[in-house]
């Protein structure tokens, strides 16, 4: 070993906290400033949505809660009007849980079935399901809407919106079995083996040791189908008929739809409230999501 | 406590023979090592007995009742898996609960019982950690835990130390073997290391590829392997192999190999001769004498190539024109690389094998 002079120490201490600083400076560009717009802009909305009136566009002036209105007063859409907000809140909220419970339901035991069972052509199950996310749901509006057409869904009110959640749930079903599977392959046998040894029956291990252990999977899968209901526009734009069953994400549309008037302030109150189960579901289920066990299986 | 009878068993996985035509008896209150390398089926047989895997062909019996077709819940069996298989979302308490929760034990009773085997595998003091906070020496004893707390009748442990450092699993070896006497539970014991098996068992079934090749006690095998494999798996160093052949001149039986002539008496000489002349000498390091100086009668001209003290012992690798043997000796021997030695083969500790079946002659 050489002996290291007091300078040459100095230095290599120096260049290590360049290099920490560096490090901060890359983090901070590449995660943090990319938020600052989404951030500018939702701070903008809030502003917006409770001033009566706002200067060159940006200063909010007047404290107001008339933007706010629809929570609990009539307003007016197109030749409709609708007596508050909520009616069309639940829509939106049927389609997402519908999409949700569905998606979760079935891509769990598909996504089981796939990691843990063996049949006859599962890989090419597995390939097929990656090529199927292919499609947007663009290019199967007009094969949809005959099915939809056929099975006498069009334009029936709340069989279209759960005709609509089949055909969402159908299109992200593929992909959330793949994703779950992942977490299912994680699960080694021995697990498995252990809880049947201890006095499991299937059902149980699947229960009480399976389930708990792909419960952030879940809770991910449940997350995205939920939030892609919420903000389905293009089936619910097309299918749907009855102004009564529209869901937020076509009322947005209308507001800016309205090409005289836009009213400012009100469309930035409903982009809010629309994004608030986002911020809900978000903040509740982050820890689930953060709870991925890894420790206490070791190979 | 039960009696483990295997009847052929065999299990096929399409067309890996991991398991084929074993049988094995586990008598009460025994404790048996399976002992082979890896991948010769030893952890697919614990399954089978485990009742995890359905055997492709045969009986599996608990005393006289033939469990083969019952699943694992109702054979009673305590297993540890080489990974411990702790559940990881549970604490230590939960994981030790859990076989007798599933059997719906009162709950004060299972507090107790947890509570006695936590104390008895000294972890009582972590029964409120999740698996993952603990050491791989904490988590094996919790494995342990959960295997005993519902009194099994059967008792398998797949390599249970080959997680723990050295030192760890020397310690673990003699506190498993303690407590199995103590609480004389049949205990099927799976392991690649010889030492454990040899160390640990009362009786060790040595397997390979999938086959069983010897099932006896550890002095036994020690003594008396049955082949080849058995020969080299058992003892470390491994026993050395010379092959050569026996030659009979003037009424005399030699074994010969090359740059090797070794007079055998006349009885044993027969005997070999009688079976096969293309044999396998095997003879166990600490069993070759090395004579550094004077004349000695039978004796073989070798070469020291290299010296590893071991501080206790001393391993002696010398060469015999081109082989290698390993020479196990007590310290205090003064030889150096390059010295010519000779060595001398107590024909009572020589072994003979068929060179060709690779079966035991004597
Ligand atoms: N589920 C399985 N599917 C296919 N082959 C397997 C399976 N389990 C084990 N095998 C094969 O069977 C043989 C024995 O395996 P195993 O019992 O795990 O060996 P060991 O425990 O002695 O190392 C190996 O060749 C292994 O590859
Ligand atoms: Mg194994």
């Amino acid at each position: 070993m050489s002996r290291l002079s007091r300078e040459e120490l100095a230095r290599r201490k120096m260049h290590a906290r360049i290099r920490t600083i560096i490090k901060y400076v890359i983090v901070i560009v590449v995660a943090v400033i990319p938020l600052i717009p989404v951030w500018v802009m939702f701070l903008w909305l809030l502003a917006q949505s409770f001033s009566a009136k706002v200067t060159f566009g940006v200063i909010p002036q007047v404290f107001t809660l008339e933007n706010w209105k629809f929570l609990w007063a009539p307003f007016k859409m197109g030749l409709k009007e609708y007596p508050n907000i909520w009616p069309i809140t639940m829509n939106t909220l049927f389609l997402a849980l519908g999409v949700a419970a569905l998606e979760v339901l079935i891509s769990s035991m598909a996504g089981y079935a796939l990691s843990r069972m063996n049949f006859p052509g599962r890989i090419g199950l597995m390939q097929f399901i990656i090529a199927l996310h292919a499609f947007p749901s663009v290019i199967l509006l007009i094969a949809l809407f005959i099915i939809l057409n056929k099975m006498g869904l069009y334009g029936k009110g709340y069989m279209t919106l759960l005709g609509i959640i089949i055909i969402k749930a159908g299109l992200e079903i593929p992909m959330a079995s793949w994703i779950i599977k992942g977490f299912f392959d994680a699960i080694p046998w021995d697990l498995e083996w252990a809880a049947l040894v201890d006095g499991c029956t299937r059902w149980r291990v699947w229960r009480s040791v399976i389930l708990p252990l792909v419960l952030p999977g879940i809770g991910a899968i449940s997350i995205f189908a939920f939030l892609s209901g919420w903000a389905e526009f293009l089936l619910v734009y097309t299918y749907v008929v009855g102004e009564e069953y529209y869901t937020l994400p076509v009322l947005i549309y209308y507001l800016i739809g309205e090409l005289k008037f836009v009213n400012w302030g009100m469309l930035a109150a409903v982009g809010l409230f629309f994004t608030i189960p986002t911020l809900i579901f978000f903040s509740t289920t982050q820890k689930l999501l953060l709870r991925i066990y890894v420790g206490g299986v070791k190979r | 406590m039960v009696k483990v009878t295997l009847d052929n068993v065999s299990k096929f996985f399409g067309k890996v023979k991991a398991v084929v035509d074993l049988n094995l008896e586990v008598r009460d209150g025994e404790f048996v090592a399976l002992l082979g390398p890896s991948g010769c089926g030893k952890t697919t047989t614990l399954l089978m007995i485990a009742g995890i895997y359905k055997p492709t062909k045969g009986r599996i019996l608990f005393d006289e009742v033939d469990v083969t077709d019952l699943p694992p819940k109702d054979r009673n069996i305590g297993m540890v898996f080489q990974s411990y298989a702790l559940y990881p979302h549970m604490t230590v308490y939960d994981n030790i609960a859990f076989p007798l929760k599933l059997k719906k034990v009162p709950k004060h009773e299972i507090d107790k019982k947890v509570k006695e085997v936590a104390k008895l595998l000294q972890i009582d003091n972590l029964l409120n950690r999740k698996p993952a906070q603990l050491s791989g020496g904490q988590q094996q004893r919790v494995a342990l835990g959960r295997a005993l707390v519902k009194e099994p009748d059967v008792l398998l442990l797949d390599e249970p130390l080959s997680n723990l450092d050295a030192k760890l699993r020397v310690m673990m070896r003699a506190e498993i073997k303690r407590l199995q006497k103590e609480l004389k539970i049949t205990t099927i014991y799976v392991t690649h290391d010889q030492v454990e098996a040899m160390s640990m068992a009362d009786r060790i079934a040595v397997m390979r590829a999938g086959r069983l090749q010897q099932y006896a006690e550890p002095e036994v095998l020690y003594n008396k392997p049955i082949n080849l494999f058995v020969a080299g798996f058992i003892g470390n160093p491994p026993m050395n192999f010379i092959e050569g052949s026996i030659k009979e001149e003037n009424g005399e039986y030699y074994f010969e190999s090359e740059g090797l002539k070794l007079k055998l008496s006349k009885d044993l000489g027969e005997l070999v001769a009688s079976k096969s002349t293309d044999v396998v000498l095997g003879i166990r390091p600490e069993h070759i004498r090395v004579i550094t100086s004077g004349e000695v009668d039978n004796a073989i001209d070798a070469t020291v190539y290299v010296i590893e003290p071991l501080g206790r012992d001393l391993v002696i690798n010398v060469k015999v024109d081109n082989t290698l043997l390993k020479i196990l000796s007590t310290p205090g021997l003064k030889l150096e690389p390059g010295q010519k030695v000779k060595l001398v083969f107590p024909e009572e500790k020589i072994h003979f094998f068929d060179k060709y079946t690779e079966k035991a002659i004597i």
